[in-house]
């Protein structure tokens, strides 16, 4: 019957992480090559990640959160994979690889753990700008959600990030998703509701 | 580990005598309505405590109903005052305020998407109805007004005298949820002038899944539970026996300690808030500053969220609760914090400590102890 049971089960990897977090961007002084900042307080969760690359690797990771118990040790454990990898592996990382290498989190805990990974791209987009680079990794990433007119997340991303698309119907009169045979319109009004979140816009 | 309960308004700790009593009341295993003695006695052991209950909010014996809990109580108002509309009531109007606890607002918002027309009177910063405010959505069609005593998150209380004599003047019916209200502040129904009132075995050191509702004698009523003639065909079901000897019980102990116990509460309360913000900086203190329950104290700390700090605080062995959304397991955080138009962030960082009966002043030590380093550390590891 309660299925919406509010009940703690964090694993001892997340109260480990929550209680000592790992590589925090204490320093107010820390010069990072690239940062990236993603949600909002007004919303609950904010995260902010500054890296340091060498030789496209990333060899310093720093972040600070604002929010709940599955944020803060989402972002920690984070930092902790993320140290020591490519620029491809991390841009690859996904909030399920975060959530698993804290040994699961509470279902309706999982949206906690989606900001980790969205401000570790922010940082690594705003590192090749700031180079001057091209980003290859973003084509890596991408997930097709609208079959019939090949819209991807990453476009939806884009476009409400850039305010581009405020409403769904914006978003349907730039992408044309789901005006063939309609199948995606559900999925896309969740990623377009997550984006909203995750930008604050 | 020791635990500090500082979560009395979500539930309190049963008093000793309360189980001491309802450990024997077991026993009477007799069917309330059975006319054998066995029945009888159990009915005997009932009616006791019926009388508790009525002195304990000034109330006589026949104007109180036995029910499962405050929600059920505040449903069955609801739904009395829908069927006295489909049965051709002039009034059609229910008017109710944006802070009540879900089991009144929701049970209105279900009603307004039949096609009820309910009417939300907004608070203050504090918490507070404005008497001009509500008399304005007063009129001749308004049949019932529903407003809680004390509210369960900020503990802000309510002028229900006031609000009750501009209710009748205007010929409506008037109920208070004062479920967080026992025991915490004056409650008398006949000073109140309600016709209606909920209360809550297990927010007065009861147990739990046991609660009244007062009728006042003459008030228009109808069973909301129907198929038996238990409470004079009001209220249908076999009699929770033990459980209702058990809320008697509690209810002679408010009638005993209250005063004393509230006084108690507010000093506790007023320690804990004047030792926090002298402690930490940027605190602010949500809920009206004296118009308060004595023992609830609900804080925002910015840049700290609300159930990180509760569980921090519970490592500690510290239980409280808060008004964030990580914990109504939604993005949006306290409607009561936000409809008194406090910030979203802040309510995000609310913490509400509610004290009882059963705490002391090395509670509030211990809190006071920890809590500084708590919002210190989640301070540093925050965005801002």
């Amino acid at each position: 019957m309660n299925t919406n049971s509010p009940v703690w089960v964090y694993t001892d990897t997340v109260k480990e992480h929550f209680m000592n977090p790992q590589n925090v961007w204490e320093d107010d002084n820390y010069e990072p090559d690239g940062e990236g900042l993603v949600g909002s307080m007004a919303c609950g969760d904010q995260m902010k990640v500054g890296i340091k690359v060498k030789e496209d690797k990333i060899i310093d990771l720093k972040w600070q959160t604002y929010g709940c118990a599955s944020a803060i040790a989402s972002t920690s454990v984070m930092s902790v994979m993320v140290i020591g990898m490519t620029l491809e592996e991390a841009y690859t990382l996904t909030p399920v690889m975060i959530t698993e290498k804290l040994g699961g989190l509470p279902k309706h805990k999982f949206h906690c753990s989606v900001l980790g990974d969205k401000a570790l791209r922010a940082a690594i987009d705003n590192y090749l700008e700031n180079q001057g680079r091209d980003n290859p990794y973003r084509k890596l990433v991408a997930k097709i959600i609208c079959e019939c007119k090949n819209v991807t997340d990453q476009q939806i991303e884009d476009l409400v990030k850039t305010k581009k698309a405020t409403t769904l119907e914006e978003l349907r009169e730039i992408t044309e998703y789901g005006t063939v045979c309609g199948k995606c319109q559900f999925r896309v009004q969740r990623l377009f509701d997550e984006y909203k979140h995750i930008y604050n816009v | 580990m020791k635990t500090i309960y500082l979560d009395n308004n979500a539930t309190t700790q049963m008093a000793p005598q309360v189980i001491e009593i309802m450990q024997e009341s077991y026993a009477l295993y007799g069917n309330a309505s059975s006319m054998h003695s066995l029945g009888r006695e159990s009915m005997v052991a009932i009616e006791a405590a019926r009388s508790s209950v009525a002195r304990m909010i000034g109330a006589d014996g026949a104007e109180i109903i036995f029910t499962s809990g405050g929600s059920e109580s505040d449903n069955t108002v609801l739904m009395l005052a829908r069927d006295m509309i489909d049965e051709g009531s002039k009034r059609h109007r229910i008017v109710t305020s944006t802070i009540e606890h879900p089991a009144i607002i929701e049970t209105c918002q279900y009603l307004e998407k039949k096609g009820y027309h309910i009417d939300y009177v907004n608070v203050d910063a504090s918490g507070r109805i404005d008497s001009d405010s509500f008399a304005q959505l007063m009129g001749d069609d308004v049949l019932l007004v529903s407003i809680m005593a004390g509210n369960n998150e900020t503990g802000t209380i309510q002028d229900i005298q006031k609000l009750t004599q501009i209710a009748h003047a205007a010929g409506a019916l008037m109920h208070t949820d004062a479920v967080q209200a026992i025991g915490k502040m004056e409650t008398d129904v006949r000073q109140w002038g309600v016709d209606y009132l909920s209360l809550s075995g297990h927010k007065f050191y009861g147990p739990k899944g046991v609660g009244a509702l007062y009728v006042r004698k003459g008030a228009p009523f109808k069973a909301f539970v129907k198929g038996g003639h238990q409470e004079d065909g009001n209220r249908a079901g076999t009699y929770n026996t033990a459980a209702i000897v058990g809320m008697g019980r509690a209810a002679d102990l408010v009638f005993e300690t209250s005063v004393q116990e509230r006084q108690n509460l507010w000093y506790l309360r007023e320690k804990l808030r004047t030792g926090l913000q002298a402690a930490i900086p940027n605190v602010v203190v949500n809920g009206h500053p004296t118009l308060c329950l004595p023992g609830t104290l609900n804080v925002s700390f910015a840049g700290a969220e609300g159930e990180s700090i509760l569980l921090m605080l519970d490592f500690e062995g510290i239980a409280v609760s808060t008004g964030s959304a990580c914990a109504t397991g939604s993005l949006e955080p306290s409607y009561v914090l936000l409809a008194g138009g406090l910030d979203v962030e802040l309510a995000h960082g609310s913490i509400r400590f509610s004290l009882g009966r059963y705490n002391t002043e090395s509670d509030i030590d211990y809190v006071l102890e920890k809590m500084p380093t708590i919002i210190r550390r989640l301070r540093e590891i925050s965005t801002r």
